[in-house]
């Protein structure tokens, strides 16, 4: 199908099924958001602000630069998308539901017994899910090894990272970093969803990172930085990535915690805080 | 001369991690699919074999233990047969939170071998003597446990974990140990090995201690003991029947293990024999504490893990019959 689709492209992130135009990815980012809201306030617990932080970058993966297959989430030339801060889940499965991988009325089992939505991701229980996470640091390791193998199938398909800033405290992430250079996965892009929050405040304050590219840079990566809610930005991106060999590239996506939201935006307190249901109704009443 | 120095003349010796080595190379020759991974230790694991011979499906992760088992568990996701190789005490401590999420809650197909289990390792001491590894793998849902008792065990060992889907923990030595089957020996996993029939009391052993409890069975036997000695060579699934049987009909239970007393072998079939047939055990183990360093049999004789304590071991258990 990839192949197929390529044929006819003009550039690969023609291969998107969706292949969405720059104001249906606003509205469409702005449509996951409402998920998330939702599903977060219905089950009563889970992360708002990671998700609604990654909503752009998910968004311009699944609908317009990923070529993916809802009708096959195992087909063997999909690009794989590895979500390895687990707790944004909540988005995650917006984007898996709103692209039919399973119906969209399954979204507000989430977190519920019983339910193939997890709170953190389960790779054995939904579809389009690559990889089980929750524990932080393990992803870009996860999609190293994923990448590796398209290389020894010599298939062309691509592997994306998404990861959260506080994640990068993890001792994991740096290993991965060191190994993803040093085996020359070009065929791996990972995104740092840069939202300067952790769960207990400030990056800053709580373990500094900067200067995040330069650290990157340092470990031997290709580093991109952009705005994350800009699609323009984000779309430029995933070409530049593509286009770069002999080493992994990382793009440091500068975001804003909660976005979409006024009093979520930059808010630590909603890192891993349901809204009440009377702040669910304000926030979708923003977001429509 | 000791009587193991008399005995060591006559056995014949062969290291189980080369035969690890070996057989992937064989098995590398049929299935294209088989990637190996290690952690800057090839050439004391023997994935150094593989390597030479297929460059391009070995991977060395350098001294990144957490990383390695995420790029297992990546490779085998994209339909891999994936073996990761280390020493044991840092395929077990080091990686844990890794093995858990990555490998046991997903059941992918990754098999971590790892050599230099036990205090066998000897001289390096106590920071490297995996001791407690059993236990952390027993912990984990969907994982396979073998310890081999010898070198043709293993190779028998690991071409049953390539060909069979899921996580596998197989732990073998450092030292040569002695060969106890021959050539023509069939492994089947979860099903243990029945070495020796006798009435008095069971010997449940695995890994090195096999060979150890055949020894003492022998000194048992001429004081009038007869003992049934069992290879429990796949510690999870065990082999639950085999041990209610061993209750049932010897009346009297002594498991072997080179592991601390918690969490290994013992446990498992304590919690077996106590549920299916009561009867007084006794376990031959490292208890709760570290070795020190030392030369393998030094340590083997200081903590207590010789033929003779598993002999004491059977005496005292038959007395309470």
């Amino acid at each position: 199908m990839r192949n197929h689709i390529k044929e006819h492209a003009m550039d690969t992130l023609q291969g998107n099924m969706f292949n969405l135009s720059l104001a249906e990815l606003k509205e469409m980012a702005k449509k996951l958001r409402r998920h998330v809201i939702t599903m977060i306030a219905t089950a009563g617990s889970g992360h708002p602000g990671g998700s609604l932080s990654a909503a752009d970058i998910i968004t311009a993966l699944y609908f317009k630069v990923m070529c993916h297959n809802p009708e096959n989430p195992l087909w063997l030339d999909r690009d794989r998308f590895i979500l390895s801060k687990g707790h944004a889940a909540p988005i995650l499965y917006a984007a898996l539901a709103e692209s039919g991988y399973f119906p969209l009325e399954e979204l507000a089992t989430l977190r519920k017994l019983d339910s193939r939505l997890q709170g953190h991701t389960d790779r054995n229980l939904t579809p389009g899910v690559e990889m089980s996470a929750g524990s932080l640091g393990m992803g870009l390791s996860f999609g190293i090894g994923v990448a590796l193998a398209a290389r020894l199938d010599c298939r062309d398909y691509r592997t994306y990272v998404l990861l959260g800033d506080g994640e990068c405290d993890e001792g994991e992430t740096w290993e991965a970093a060191l190994s993803a250079a040093h085996f020359k996965v070009d065929n791996l892009t990972a995104i740092v969803d840069c939202n300067k929050i952790q769960l207990s405040g400030w990056t800053q304050d709580i373990m500094n990172l900067e200067p995040l590219s330069q650290k990157w840079q340092a470990f031997g990566w290709h580093t991109i930085d952009i705005d994350g809610h800009d699609f323009n930005q984000i779309l430029a991106a995933f070409q530049e990535a593509e286009k770069i060999k002999n080493k992994p590239t990382v793009i440091i996506a500068r975001t804003i915690k909660g976005k979409g939201v006024s009093f979520m935006e930059n808010n630590p307190k909603f890192h891993g805080k349901a809204p009440t249901s009377e702040e669910a109704a304000r926030a979708l009443k923003e977001l429509e | 001369m000791s009587l193991r120095a008399q005995r060591s003349n006559l056995i014949v010796e062969a290291s189980t991690r080369e035969a690890y080595g070996k057989t992937l190379v064989e098995l590398g020759k049929e299935n294209k699919g088989i990637i190996v991974l290690d952690a800057d230790l090839s050439p004391s694991t023997m994935t150094h074999f593989f390597a030479r011979e297929f460059p391009e499906r070995f991977f060395d992760c350098g001294l990144e233990e957490q990383n390695m088992i995420g790029i297992a568990a990546g490779l085998a996701a994209s339909g891999k047969t994936v073996f990761a190789s280390t020493f044991a005490i840092f395929a077990s401590c080091r990686c844990f939170d890794q093995l858990r999420i990555c490998l046991s809650q997903t059941g992918l197909n990754v098999k971590v071998v790892a050599t230099h289990g036990g205090i066998t390792v000897g001289e390096d001491g106590t920071s490297h003597q995996a001791i407690e590894d059993l236990a952390l793998y027993c912990s984990l849902p969907g994982f396979t446990i073998v310890v081999p008792a010898d070198a043709i065990e293993a190779a028998e060992a690991v071409k049953v974990a390539a060909a069979t889907y899921g996580p596998f923990y197989i732990r073998l030595s450092r030292p040569k140990t002695p060969l106890i089957y021959s050539e023509d020996y069939h492994f089947t996993l979860g099903k243990a090995v029945t070495m020796r029939q006798g009435k008095d009391a069971t010997i449940i052993a695995i890994g090195i201690m096999v060979a150890k409890s055949l020894e003492a069975a022998d000194i048992l036997a001429k004081q009038g003991i007869e003992c049934r000695v069992i290879n429990m060579h796949t510690l999870k699934p065990l082999d639950e029947k085999a041990v209610a049987n061993a209750a049932l009909e010897t009346g009297a239970i002594v498991v072997a293990e080179e592991h601390l007393a918690q969490g290994g072998l013992g446990s498992r079939v304590a919690q077996v024999v106590a549920r299916e047939k009561p009867v007084p055990m006794e376990f031959v183990n490292l208890g709760d504490s570290y070795a020190l360093s030392g030369k393998a049999d030094e340590l083997l004789e200081r903590y207590g893990l010789t033929a003779k304590d598993i002999e004491s071991a059977v005496k005292s258990v038959v007395k309470r019959k």
